[in-house]
């Protein structure tokens, strides 16, 4: 009762989000007095130009009506045309939020894989050599631009002694597995970077947390293996931060896909998002921040619904 | 010699456990801590042993040294720890995880942290009997279902499928007791099973373990530092000062003649419920164990003490065949024993109103209007509608257990919380529509002084800042007079004047709370709030603290409203009681007409439930049935109705019973449907004749 | 426990015990230590830098590290340890100058949010999730496309972008220390809320404030660069360390030490912000401080 009840509550509060963030690109990219024209033209503005622009974005029409049109567009997934090569937004940016997908999802699994069970290595042997190596390589990792990692990544492994992935693109997983993943793994693995190092961290501190509690010791007094203290009283309750974390974290990359791709030339949304720019394509860009937003409010959504499951204390809605 | 030696080895084999000259030490950044010194102790088959002591005296260390569970910077330098015979120092970590759980258990203090909050409780418990005993599933179900029967639990096979989170704390302390009993140990060892836990669950809980000792052959081993609790229930105690075992002996005996200066002194302190006791602190405080002086650990503090007690090893005498006392002096303490005197009645004059609640009423968690919409969601119904009046020069005592609602009521009383309903006059005048003027005379006059001595200080202001503040919100004084004000005060709460500067966590827990009371007296309040003002202190700490009340009430005239779960805190200052349950107020009176008849049914199991510290004495408490309702959802009519051990029928159910005045002159009120038979009768009545 | 020993005053106690707690913790010993000169070298910038980090050497192109110019130069022959180091300094100008705009606003948001609670509290804070459900580059990118790119509107984007990671640290502090008993002292006795806000809470919630702050330096640094990387910082010819990366990208195969001296300076310094705010958290924040028994 109290579950769906706070369910409810986080949905209305995740569309709600949504509402506003979409009224906020609206606000920052359209309905600054005159600068949208500006904007797109850049440094080669001229009046005529301005002008023409102007009309044909329907930006002479009053700002509520354009407003209510954007939203609307918004829901209906009718997000307007580019203004360079006139294609419906639509089409331009949902093939590429699938592939940036891909990228995200391998890169998170990556981390689930590796991450977690080090962390929790690392928390059950503290202080050992193991323990400092991998602490040591989580402050490199957690300080390391992804377009620093993602730079070097290209510099070791798509050249000289050690080339062994090609230096961008993409191809469909309808090419074959192996082929997919050849050229997903580097820009994953630059992506993983440092969403790594603090998966590593949290699940390393909050394992020490819960390995020092006091239902710990009950359980080593009652005579529990120390492997059993490990995976059958500490992992659960030392993991639940990490769920947060790497939710927060899918944010983080859904930002960071931005630069890994365009390093990579890989074909997302990342890559449409720098070329948008470039290209001053407003209603391309526009849509192309909202919809890695929204994936990512959708993903915080399904966390909490995740610790929820995990964590018996929570139905009394004591946190 | 030798012959005694022989004794004692022999002995040592019979002895269940028995620890001989167990040194601990811990490493700390600056040096080390001697946490216990020289500690010896025995324990037989089926006999309870209890371990006393104030915080720092280190009885939870040696609980854990017993279990072979202390820190990684501990270090045993000297001693043995023998379990049936065997030196359990050099047991291997294989050795340790099969004794552990199945012949040693340890029953950890603080229940809801030493429970796997994620971990449901049958499993938890199952987990004990599957890792020591070899048996089938069906059989490992019905041990469970037994260990829980052990433990009283009311309905195990709901309970096993419960988070911990969803049990109450008595429930959940069983719970660890029952995983504790699981395997049948032979040594159970409980580390403050009913600290944290009301007086009328404490004794439930107290009743359990005396079942457990006559039931089977184990041997308990209690630590607490609650000496009623040992009175009750243990066969032998051993008391604990400093890291150093002082006492030793049967209960009788050292309850009845302590042959120990600190035992006297720590006796002599406890607050005794219907024993109108000056309670006598002990001067100073326990030593920091970072270096141990010559001598006697307790000389600093002892009323005996003479130059031989500053220098040397002090010796464990014996001062009958099994009592034995770490003094040189103890005949000289046996023929003047430290006894608290007799406490003068206080003459209160109670004088004009100061501070009158009427139909308070307090709700906390009311849901927003989505959640009110959606669910039948249920505010917490902290006070439901309560009369008090404090007026000038007395002292109103606010008792009850936890949640029922006296703190947010002392609390609401002075504005600190929004009113849900109700009017709360400050001299006559609407609290909610006091002008600015009165509002900072109301502030001035009204003080409050809290629980936890650590908190209720700003960690970043000094002690002189600190009391110099209200000097200067209050006063025109200038800063020379605000100084002089400050030194003044610090010498009536017994402060040397070096303590000026510190910062609060330089300062021990009673000398915070010092600081604390010196704040509230600064602008010569009229009333101050008293919010279990000494339940975090250990007992010693907590009768000076009670004696500073009682002179600064009498030098400044000031009323208290003293706000407690303890009765014998009450019992020492107040003179008018309030007795809340559930948010409501169901007695209230002098303190001579609520400790004697007419009774409520519920101030009656209260005044009960407590432990005394007369080993002989065996009463006939009433045991409340069940739990304390939610305050979201109070039962109909009689808020008590529900554990009841004297309700009549339905009307308690339908009805709920107003405040009657029993005695007009004393303006004693019972809200109760019992006529007088019931509620007349002296409080050693047992049950079945009520 | 330990308590009765000193017998100094305020002045002489206090602030060398936090200096002495400071300087025993590695993490912070081996920040300051990276970061102290990374702050002075930039901090002198062409009083130290052997060459004219925007002069050209036509002769001199593509030139190795070692010789003449110790880390070489870059496709137009400009010295790259002149630009390594003067390009920090708009990197660590952003990087403070960031954090102090989001503290300005972030720590008064939190501490009213945590000591009022209710609805002030729901308000502001859904309107911080808000904000930072939108992925942190993203939000800057958004700002900048619609301010023009200089140094002062990446400082505001990023300042922006942090307000509410400051604040929400502030709140949950302020949410525990308005609890205490001595803040309800303090009500008690009637004093003003601003009082209460900045006298008896601010200097109690600072710790971690102060930890997160220094994270966060090295965050906007790490940000920052990110967006001149992208073309959205202040451009050139200031040679901050992602433009200098942005352009090294260019000949990453035939000359790698372009893009290896930023990079390695940029991963220095974030490092060290990190260590600090680790070593920062160890000694200051009470839980993990101090003995048990």
């Amino acid at each position: 009762m109290v579950n769906t009840l706070y369910l409810a509550k986080r949905i209305v509060v995740a569309t709600l989000s949504v509402f506003v963030i979409a009224s906020l690109v609206f606000g920052m990219t359209t309905a600054l007095p005159g600068s949208a024209a500006e904007i797109i033209l850049g440094t080669q503005q001229t009046p005529e130009a301005v002008e023409q622009i102007e009309q044909q974005m329907g930006l002479d029409r009053p700002l509520s009506e354009r407003y209510v049109d954007y939203m609307v567009g918004m829901v209906t997934l009718d997000w307007g045309e580019s203004l360079i090569s006139g294609e419906p937004v639509t089409e331009r940016v949902i093939p590429r939020l699938q592939r940036t997908l891909e990228l995200a999802i391998v890169a998170m699994i990556m981390t689930i894989i590796t991450a977690i069970p080090l962390g929790i290595v690392t928390a059950s042997k503290r202080d050992t050599w193991i323990d400092n190596l991998l602490t040591g390589v989580s402050y490199v990792g957690i300080s390391m631009p992804s377009f620093v990692s993602a730079s070097l990544l290209l510099l070791l492994f798509t050249t000289g002694s050690l080339n062994w992935f090609p230096n961008g693109g993409y191809t469909p997983l309808t090419d074959g597995f192996f082929k997919w993943l050849h050229h997903l793994l580097l820009p994953a693995i630059a992506l993983n970077f440092i969403v790594f190092s603090y998966v590593l961290r949290q699940t390393r501190s909050s394992m020490i947390e819960t390995l020092e509690s006091k239902f710990i010791r009950t359980a080593r007094l009652k005579g529990v293996s120390e492997r059993s203290v490990l995976f059958k009283h500490a992992m659960r309750n030392g993991l639940l931060p990490t769920v947060t974390v790497l939710a927060l974290n899918f944010g983080w990359m859904m930002g960071s896909v931005v630069i890994v791709e365009e390093i990579f030339t890989y074909p997302g949304l990342g890559k449409l998002i720098v070329q948008a720019i470039h290209q001053r394509d407003l209603p391309v860009l526009q849509a192309a921040i909202l919809v890695p937003t929204v994936t990512f409010i959708t993903s915080n959504l399904l966390a909490d619904i995740i610790y929820t499951l995990l964590d018996p204390r929570i139905e009394l809605g004591e946190k | 010699m030798s012959q005694q030696t022989v004794r004692q080895a022999s002995n040592q084999s019979d002895h269940l456990l028995s620890v001989d000259s167990l040194d601990v030490e811990f490493q700390v950044p600056d040096g080390s801590i001697q946490a216990l010194r020289d500690v010896s102790l025995v324990l037989d088959q089926g006999e309870t042993l209890g371990i006393a002591g104030e915080s720092g005296s280190g009885k939870s260390t040696l609980a854990l040294a017993i279990a072979r569970y202390l820190d990684n910077n501990a270090r045993v330098p000297n001693g043995t720890i023998e379990f049936k015979g065997r030196n359990m120092l050099e047991f291997t970590p294989r050795e340790l995880a099969e004794v552990r759980g199945n012949q040693i258990a340890h029953v950890a203090q603080n229940a809801s942290k030493a429970l796997n909050p994620s971990m449901r409780v049958g499993a938890q418990i199952r987990e004990s009997i599957e890792l020591h005993q070899d048996v089938s599933d069906d059989e490992v179900r019905e041990r469970v279902f037994d260990a829980l029967d052990q433990v009283n639990i009311p309905d195990p096979e709901e309970t096993v499928t419960r988070f911990p989170h969803e049990l109450s704390g008595g429930q959940q302390q069983r719970v660890l007791i029952a995983m504790g009993l699981a395997c049948n140990p032979e040594l159970l060892i409980l580390d403050e099973p009913t600290t944290g836990l009301d007086v009328t669950t404490q004794a439930k809980l107290l009743d359990l373990i005396k079942e457990l000792k006559t039931g089977a052959e184990v041997g308990i081993l209690l630590i607490t530092h609650n000496l009623g609790v040992i009175a009750q229930i243990a066969d032998r105690v051993n008391i604990l000062y400093a890291g150093e075992m002082m006492e030793k002996g049967p209960v009788d005996d050292v309850f009845t003649s302590p042959s120990n200066p600190y035992t006297q002194a720590l006796l002599a302190t406890t607050p005794e419920l219907n024993r109108t006791k000056e309670l006598r602190p002990i001067p100073g405080g326990i030593p920091a164990l970072g270096e141990i002086p010559n001598g006697c650990i307790f000389a600093d503090r002892c009323d005996f003490a003479t130059d031989e007690c500053q220098t040397g090893d002090i010796d464990v005498e014996a001062v009958s065949d099994d009592h034995e006392t770490r003094c040189v002096n103890w005949q000289t303490a046996v023929d003047n024993p430290i006894e608290a005197g007799d406490a003068t009645e206080r003459k209160s004059r109670p004088g004009d109103v100061i501070l009158e609640g009427k139909g308070v009423v307090k709700h906390y968690d009311e849901g927003t209007f989505v959640e009110n919409l959606l669910s039948d969601h249920k505010p917490v119904r902290a006070v439901q509608g309560v009369d008090l009046t404090v007026r000038e020069g007395e002292t109103v005592g606010l008792v009850g257990e936890s949640g029922c609602g006296k703190s947010t009521l002392g609390r609401t009383m002075l504005s600190l919380h929004e009113l849900t309903d109700g009017v709360i006059e400050y001299r006559g005048d609407d609290l909610a529509s006091l002008s600015k003027a009165k509002r900072k005379e109301f502030h001035a006059e009204c003080q409050i002084i809290f629980q936890d001595p650590d908190a209720s200080l700003n960690p970043r202001k000094s002690v002189r800042e600190c009391i110099e503040r209200p000097l200067k919100l209050f006063t025109e004084q200038d800063e020379d007079e605000r100084i002089a004000r400050v030194d003044e005060l610090l010498e009536q709460v017994n402060l040397s004047l070096d303590l000026k500067n510190k910062f609060p966590h330089e300062l021990s827990g009673g000398q915070q709370q010092r600081v604390a009371i010196a704040r509230a007296f600064a602008a010569n309040p009229s009333l101050v709030v008293l919010d279990e003002p000494v339940s975090s202190l250990d007992v010693s700490v907590q009768a000076s603290i009670l004696k500073l009340l009682g002179e600064l009430r009498d030098e400044y005239n000031t009323s208290y409203l003293l706000i407690s779960h303890d009765m014998g805190v009450i019992q020492a200052i107040c003179d008018r009681l309030a007795v809340m349950y559930l948010g409501k107020i169901i007695e209230y009176g002098t303190m001579s007409d609520v400790f004697a008849p007419p009774f409520h049914p519920y101030t009656r199991s209260l005044l009960s439930s407590i432990p005394t510290l007369d080993p002989h004495e065996e009463g006939n408490r009433i045991r409340l049935q069940g739990d304390v309702p939610s305050a979201r959802n109070p039962p109909p009519g009689c808020s008590f109705q529900t554990r009841c051990p004297q309700k009549i029928g339905d009307v308690c159910e339908t009805d709920e019973p107003e405040l009657v005045e029993t005695n007009q002159e004393t303006d004693h009120c019972v809200a109760c449907h019992l006529d007088e038979s019931g509620t007349t009768k002296p409080l050693e009545t047992p049950v079945e004749e009520l | 426990m330990a308590t009765n020993k000193s017998d100094s005053t305020f002045g002489d106690v206090q602030v060398p015990e936090l200096v002495r707690k400071l300087l025993s913790s590695r993490k912070v010993l081996l920040g300051l230590s990276i970061l102290m000169p990374v702050i002075i070298i930039s901090g002198l910038g062409e009083i130290v830098t052997p060459f004219d980090p925007l002069q050209t050497h036509i002769l001199d192109k593509y030139a190795a590290p070692g010789g003449k110019y110790v880390l070489g130069t870059d496709n137009l022959g400009r010295d790259l340890l002149s630009r390594v180091i003067v390009g920090g300094q708009s990197s660590l100008l952003l990087g403070f100058s960031a954090t102090a705009f989001s503290m300005v606003f972030g720590v008064p948001i939190g501490l009213i949010a945590g000591y009022m609670g209710g609805r002030v509290d729901e308000y502001l804070m859904r309107l911080m999730d808000i904000l930072m459900s939108i992925p942190i580059l993203l939000l800057g990118i958004l700002i900048l496309v619609a301010l023009p790119s200089s140094l002062i509107n990446v400082i505001f984007a990023i300042g922006v972008v942090f307000v509410p990671r400051i604040g929400r640290v502030t709140r949950s502090a302020t949410l525990s220390v308005s609890q205490e008993p001595y803040v309800m002292a303090a009500k008690s006795r009637g004093e003003s809320t601003p009082y209460i806000l900045f006298q008896e809470i601010l200097p109690n919630v600072m710790a971690p404030i102060v930890v997160e702050a220094s994270v966060r330096v090295g965050y906007a640094i790490l940000i920052g660069t990110s967006l001149s990387f992208l073309g959205l910082g202040a451009g050139p010819p200031n040679a901050d360390w992602g433009y200098m990366i942005a352009t090294a990208r260019n000949h990453i195969y035939e000359t790698p030490w372009f893009l290896l001296w930023p990079s390695l300076a940029l991963l220095l310094t974030i490092m060290a912000t990190n260590l600090l705010g680790d070593g920062l958290n160890d000694v200051l924040d009470p839980r993990t401080g101090g003995g048990r028994l």
